[in-house]
């Protein structure tokens, strides 16, 4: 794997790691730390951070059943377990378990670009993008925050360029206009607070001929 | 240091073989913390390797309290606190095997299962995780690198006693998961940059011990 560049920002892995993070979000960063160390050491650091501030806390006293019933239940089996899901192909464990171990459902969005999306609902969506190799991406509009991780290929935009496992955290409404590099395809996890509104369905490259 | 919690070890004392466990346990324990290891830390290793029960009783002792006082700082009632300390305390025992001293304090495991817990509870759904690391089989404990960690994690408790009452409050809310990625502080004024470093550390050898081991 090329060398990841583009990180998750220190405030929104504390968040994460707190609990503090919409959803939507939470996956895009879970597979970020899936695909990078860096991350998943800094990841670590705030845990122990969070481990620092329980160690402090003031203690409560616990009810004396309390101690005898957790005694007790050490013997008894432990309760099924959620499936877990392991890495396929381009996809990490947590983008697997979001599609329940399937093959992403793409939609069309015309001209080359496919959408599946995992998962939309009050606290924003989360979606697999695929972009034709050269191609632009779909021009939209975003409420807050939107992080797009790349998962095969890579874009570039006026922030750079992001290849396999870099993130892409753009705040608010930055008019942003990602172009897929030649070559591979470009497949992404792309996470928005509100639900993603697509200004036009075509990519902008091609708007003009249309304009006609 | 152990007889008050062998009381509670009601099952089978007598047979030579656990009396024998028992005492390698404690000679184990002696050991390690003689290493310089935590108390904390021998007891989850005991946990994790032996599945020592008293072992575990310190753990509850140590941890239980705060992790209720730390539940009700959310607003959470005394009885739903003790219900989420009892699902925490089950499942550090059931998956102690997951703890790996090179990357974790038991506080930041105990923490992070804490969290999990909270947020299975009050959101009814379950968050996304990052992909579990591949362990190599026999697991050889690197005991500079386990070292190095709890002295990390005794800067961090020492910084972070002594930030200003604001800033900790701060910091406290944030771990608490009071505040948005929007509100929590670039800079938090805990060593957080060293000590992801050494984790770092710990990971690379990780790795490499797996390359070694798929090569071998
Ligand atoms: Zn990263």
């Amino acid at each position: 794997m090329s060398e990841i560049r583009h990180h998750i920002s220190e405030p929104l892995i504390a968040a994460y790691v707190a609990g503090n993070v919409a959803q939507p979000y939470a996956l895009v960063i879970a597979a970020h730390v899936s695909m990078c160390e860096e991350c998943r050491a800094r990841m670590a650091a705030h845990e122990m951070a969070g481990g620092a501030v329980l160690e402090a806390t003031d203690g409560h006293v616990i009810s004396t059943d309390l101690r005898a019933q957790v005694l007790d239940a050490l013997d008894h089996a432990a309760p099924n377990e959620a499936q877990a899901y392991q890495r396929s192909g381009i996809f990490p464990a947590p983008v697997m378990e979001a599609l329940k171990g399937k093959p992403p459902k793409w939609k069309s969005l015309g001209f080359g670009v496919r959408q599946s999306i995992l998962q939309s609902g009050d606290d924003g969506s989360v979606r697999l993008l695929y972009i034709p190799a050269g191609q632009e991406m779909p021009n939209h509009s975003h409420d807050g925050l939107e992080l797009t991780l790349v998962l095969q290929g890579a874009f570039s935009d006026e922030d750079g360029r992001f290849g396999v496992g870099d993130v892409e955290v753009a705040d608010d409404d930055v008019d942003h206009a990602p172009v897929a590099e030649a070559g591979e395809a470009c497949i992404c996890l792309a996470a928005t607070g509100a639900p993603l509104k697509f200004r036009s369905w075509m990519p902008r490259l091609l708007q003009p001929l249309f304009r006609i | 240091m152990l007889t008050l919690e062998q009381s509670h070890q009601e099952t089978l004392q007598t047979e030579p073989a656990v009396l024998a466990r028992a005492q390698q346990n404690r000679e184990n324990v002696e050991q390690k913390t003689q290493q310089g290891y935590s108390e904390q830390t021998v007891w989850m290793l005991a946990v994790k390797m032996q599945r020592d029960r008293a072992a575990f009783c310190k753990l509850f002792d140590y941890y239980a309290p705060r992790l209720k006082g730390f539940v009700m700082r959310s607003g959470v009632s005394g009885a739903q606190a003790e219900e989420i300390v009892q699902d925490v305390m089950l499942t550090i025992w059931r998956k102690a095997g997951q703890f790996d001293p090179h990357r974790a304090q038991v506080s930041s495991w105990i923490y992070q299962v804490a969290r999990n817990r909270q947020i299975d509870v009050l959101r009814r759904e379950r968050r996304p995780m990052p992909e579990d690391l591949a362990e190599p089989d026999q697991a050889t404990e690197d005991a500079s690198q386990i070292l190095a960690l709890e002295q990390e994690a005794q800067r961090l408790r020492l910084a972070l006693s002594r930030l200003k009452p604001r800033q900790r409050e701060m910091v406290e809310k944030a771990y608490l998961g009071e505040l948005s990625h929007a509100e929590i502080q670039e800079e938090t004024g805990l060593p957080l940059g060293t000590i992801k470093s050494r984790i770092r550390l710990g990971l690379e050898k990780l790795r490499h011990e797996l390359k070694e081991l798929r090569s071998s």
